[in-house]
C-alpha cells in the first residue's frame, strides 16, 4: 500500500460567476521515503496540490488516501489531528510566532498533539533543535535569528512530532544560495537518513535537482512524473503553444 | 494544550500589547470598582440604619396620642394619653419590658456664664433608660419617689459637658432650666448620632412630672408619648397588640369607635428604612453594571482587531494541528483573563473608595461611626462577574478565530 494515493482528485474554486479549476485531474501515488519536487508555472495548480496533500485543503471531487485513510471525507478537527500526527510544515516565509523563542516555536506542534509532560515536550524541542545545530540558539527569538536560521527552526517544528511526511512550501525562496544549500543538505540527510518522506514545492532548480522524482504541473494536470531531472525540465520549458 | 499553557499564552499575548491591554481593561476596571464601592457603601448604610434601631432602645414600641372628636371636629395629637396610662402598660402586659411616659419641651440652660439650648429636653419616666437600652457614665437615675415629687433633678447628656461646665465635674452642679433650679444627679453615657445626623447626647432628662408642673406649667395629666420595650424583637408584635387591648379597655373605647391613640412598631420604619437603602443600593448598581458592560464591549473591540492581527498566527497553529476549539479557547481564556485582572484591579480601587468614603462621612460627620463593609462574598460576586463578561463578549471574536479557513490565514499579509 502506497504512503499516499490520490484518485482523480479534482478542486474548482467557484467564484461566482466563473469556476477555476486549480486541479482538473490528478492520479498519483508516494510510497513511504520518497523525495519529490513539485514543478510547474504559477497558476498551474502546484500549491493547491500542496494545500491537499498537507490536508490544508479539501478536493471537491475524487478520493485522497493517506496511509490508508480517507482524508476527504474527514472533518476539521480530524484533518488538524492529521496534520499534527502525520505532517510537517516548512513555508517560503518560515511561519514562526514572532516574539517567541526558537524553543517555544519548536514546542508548538507538541501542545497540540496528545497530552505529555511540559518538561518532556521541552526535552523533545531541545533535541530537535540540536539536530539542526541551533541548540545554542534556543532562547532566541525569530528576529535575532538569521533567514537560513529561522528556517532551521522552523525544519525542527516541523519534525518535532515525528511525521511520516516533510512538506515543504518553496522552502529556500527567501534564503541565499548558501544558506538554501546548507537547508537541502538538511532535507536530503533527513531523507537518506530517516526515511522521511519529502514533498517539496519549488521554483529552485536546486532544490528539484536534488530530489529523487520530480512531478511537473501544468494548467492542473500531471505532465511529467520522471526521476530525472532533465526531463523533467524540458516538459516544463516545453511551450505547447509554440510547439503545436 | 493544557489549560495552564493556554493561560501562559494567553498572559503573553496581553504584555506583548501592555498599553492596549491596560486601556481595554479600564472600562471593566471602573465597572468593577463602582458596583463594590457602591455595594460597601450601601450594606454600610444599612448596617448603620439597623444599628441605631438597636440603639433607640431595643423592641421599642411608640405610642402616640391619637385622635379625639370633640364636638364632630377631628383632632390629632390630643391629648390623651397619661402617666397613669404608662404606668399600666409597664405593669399589665406581659410581653412589655418597660414603659415611659415622654413629655418633651424646650428652653434654654444656664451654668454660670454659660447657656445652651439643648436639642432634646425631655421628662420621662424612672424606666426610661431601661426603655432606651441606655447606660450611665456617672451618678444615677431619678427614683420614683423623685418622680412623685416632681423633685428638680436632672440627667445629663455628654454634649452638655464642653458647651456648659467645660472643666467643672458636672455631678451635683446646679443649673437652671428656664430659670428653674436643678442639680445634676446623673451622666448618660455617650450614644452618638443617630441615622438623620443628629446628636442624640445632645439631651437634658428630668422626671416628667418635674416638667410637666415646673416647667411647662400645664394642668393638665397628659404626656407627648409613651416610649414602650418589649421583651425581645419576637415578642414586638404582642407587645404592641396586648398595648391596644390594655388602652381600648381604659379609654372605654368601643370596637366601632376609632381609637385616641396609635401604636407604631419600629421594625415597621426599620423595615422601610431597609427597603428604601436596598433599592437604592440596586439602583445604583444597575447604573454601575451600564459601565461594566460598556467594558466588555471594549474587549470584544480589541478582541476582534487582535484575531484580525493575529490571523497568521491562528493560521501557523492551524497548520501546526490546532483544532478550532484549540483556538477558541486560546482567545475566550485570553478575553477572561483581560476581564479578570481588570476586575481584580476593579475589586481594589473600590475597596479603597469605600475606605475613602467611609473616612469622608465620618469625618463630615462626628460620631456618626458609618461601618466599613467589603464583604468576602460580594468580592466573588464581582470576580465572577468580571469573568462572565470576559466570557460571554469574548466568545464572538473567539468563535471567528476558531472558524479561520488555515489557507486564507497562512496567506493573510
Amino acid at each position: 500500500m502506497a504512503l499516499i494515493e490520490l484518485n482523480d482528485v479534482r478542486r474548482v474554486y467557484d467564484l461566482g460567476e466563473v469556476k477555476v479549476h486549480a486541479l482538473r485531474t490528478v492520479t498519483r501515488n508516494v510510497d513511504l521515503g520518497e523525495y519529490i519536487a513539485l514543478i510547474g508555472a504559477s497558476g498551474s495548480g502546484k500549491s493547491t496540490l500542496m494545500n491537499t496533500l498537507g490536508c490544508l485543503d479539501r478536493p471537491t471531487h475524487g478520493s485522497y488516501l493517506l496511509d490508508g485513510e480517507e482524508v476527504v471525507t474527514m472533518s476539521r478537527d480530524q484533518r488538524a489531528r492529521i496534520r499534527n500526527k502525520q505532517l510537517g510544515f516548512v513555508f517560503q516565509n518560515f511561519n514562526l510566532l514572532n516574539r517567541t523563542s526558537a524553543l517555544e516555536n519548536v514546542e508548538l506542534p507538541l501542545m497540540y498533539g496528545p497530552k505529555i509532560h511540559a518538561r518532556e515536550r521541552r526535552d523533545r524541542a531541545m533535541e530537535m533543535l540540536e539536530k539542526v545545530g541551533l541548540a545554542d540558539r534556543f532562547h532566541h527569538h525569530p528576529s535575532q535569528l538569521s533567514g537560513g536560521q529561522q528556517q532551521r527552526v522552523a525544519i525542527a517544528r516541523a519534525l518535532v512530532n515525528r511525521p511520516s511526511i516533510l512538506m515543504g512550501d518553496e522552502p529556500t525562496g527567501n534564503l541565499d544560495s548558501k544558506t538554501s544549500r546548507e537547508v537541502i543538505d538538511l532535507f536530503r540527510e533527513l531523507n537518506d537518513e530517516q526515511k522521511i518522506t519529502v514533498i517539496l514545492v519549488t521554483h529552485d532548480q536546486n532544490v528539484a535537482r536534488n530530489a529523487r522524482r520530480t512531478i511537473v504541473l501544468r494548467d492542473g494536470e500531471v505532465v511529467e512524473d520522471t526521476p530525472d531531472f532533465m526531463v523533467a525540465k524540458a516538459a516544463l520549458e516545453y511551450d505547447p503553444l509554440v510547439a503545436g | 494544550m493544557s489549560f495552564l499553557d493556554t493561560v501562559r499564552i494567553a498572559l503573553r499575548a496581553l504584555v506583548k500589547n501592555k498599553m492596549r491591554a491596560v486601556l481595554t481593561i479600564i472600562g471593566v476596571v471602573i465597572g468593577i470598582a463602582a458596583v463594590t464601592t457602591i455595594v460597601s457603601i450601601g450594606q454600610g448604610a444599612s448596617q448603620l440604619v439597623s444599628g441605631e434601631f438597636e440603639a433607640l432602645g431595643t423592641n421599642v414600641v411608640l405610642v402616640f396620642p391619637g385622635q379625639t372628636r370633640r364636638g364632630g371636629a377631628r383632632q390629632s395629637g390630643a391629648p390623651t394619653l397619661t402617666a397613669a396610662d404608662a404606668e399600666a402598660i409597664g405593669t399589665d402586659c406581659p410581653a412589655v419590658l418597660a414603659a415611659s411616659p415622654i413629655v418633651g419641651t424646650a428652653g434654654q440652660i444656664i451654668f454660670g456664664n454659660e447657656n445652651w439650648n439643648p436639642k432634646q429636653m425631655q421628662g420621662v419616666g424612672e424606666d426610661y433608660l431601661t426603655v432606651r437600652n441606655w447606660e450611665l457614665e456617672a451618678g444615677g437615675f431619678f427614683s420614683t419617689n423623685d418622680v412623685d415629687a416632681s423633685a428638680k433633678v436632672c440627667v445629663i447628656g455628654q454634649s452638655l459637658i464642653p458647651e456648659l461646665f467645660r472643666t467643672v465635674n458636672p455631678l451635683d452642679e446646679m443649673i437652671r432650666i428656664n430659670d428653674v433650679p436643678f442639680r445634676v444627679i446623673g451622666i448618660l453615657a455617650k450614644k452618638g448620632a443617630n441615622m438623620v445626623g443628629d446628636d442624640q447626647d445632645d439631651i437634658v432628662l428630668m422626671p416628667h412630672t418635674t416638667v410637666r408642673k415646673r416647667i411647662n406649667g400645664s394642668p393638665l395629666d397628659n404626656v407627648s408619648m409613651i416610649m414602650v420595650s418589649a421583651r425581645g424583637t419576637e415578642q414586638m408584635g404582642k407587645a404592641a397588640k396586648q398595648i391596644e387591648t390594655l388602652m381600648y379597655e381604659r379609654h372605654e373605647i368601643g370596637p366601632s369607635e376609632e381609637p385616641d391613640f396609635s401604636v407604631q412598631d419600629t421594625t415597621e420604619i426599620a423595615a422601610t428604612l431597609g427597603v428604601i437603602t436596598g433599592t437604592l443600593t440596586l439602583m445604583l448598581s444597575a447604573i454601575a453594571g451600564i459601565s461594566l458592560l460598556v467594558g466588555g464591549v471594549g474587549i470584544m473591540n480589541i478582541m476582534l482587531v487582535s484575531v484580525t492581527e493575529r490571523t497568521r498566527e491562528i493560521g501557523i497553529r492551524m497548520a501546526m494541528g490546532a483544532r478550532g476549539r484549540d483556538i477558541l479557547r486560546q482567545f475566550l481564556i485570553e478575553s477572561v483573563v483581560l476581564s479578570c485582572i481588570g476586575g481584580a484591579i476593579g475589586l481594589l480601587l473600590g475597596t479603597g473608595a469605600s475606605m475613602a468614603a467611609n473616612l469622608l462621612i465620618n469625618a463630615y460627620k462626628p460620631g456618626t461611626d458609618w461601618p466599613m463593609i467589603v464583604s468576602i462574598p460580594a468580592a466573588f460576586v464581582a470576580m465572577g462577574f468580571a469573568a462572565a463578561v470576559g466570557v460571554f463578549f469574548g466568545y464572538y471574536p473567539a468563535r471567528r478565530a476558531s472558524k479561520l479557513d488555515p489557507i486564507d490565514a497562512l496567506r493573510y499579509e
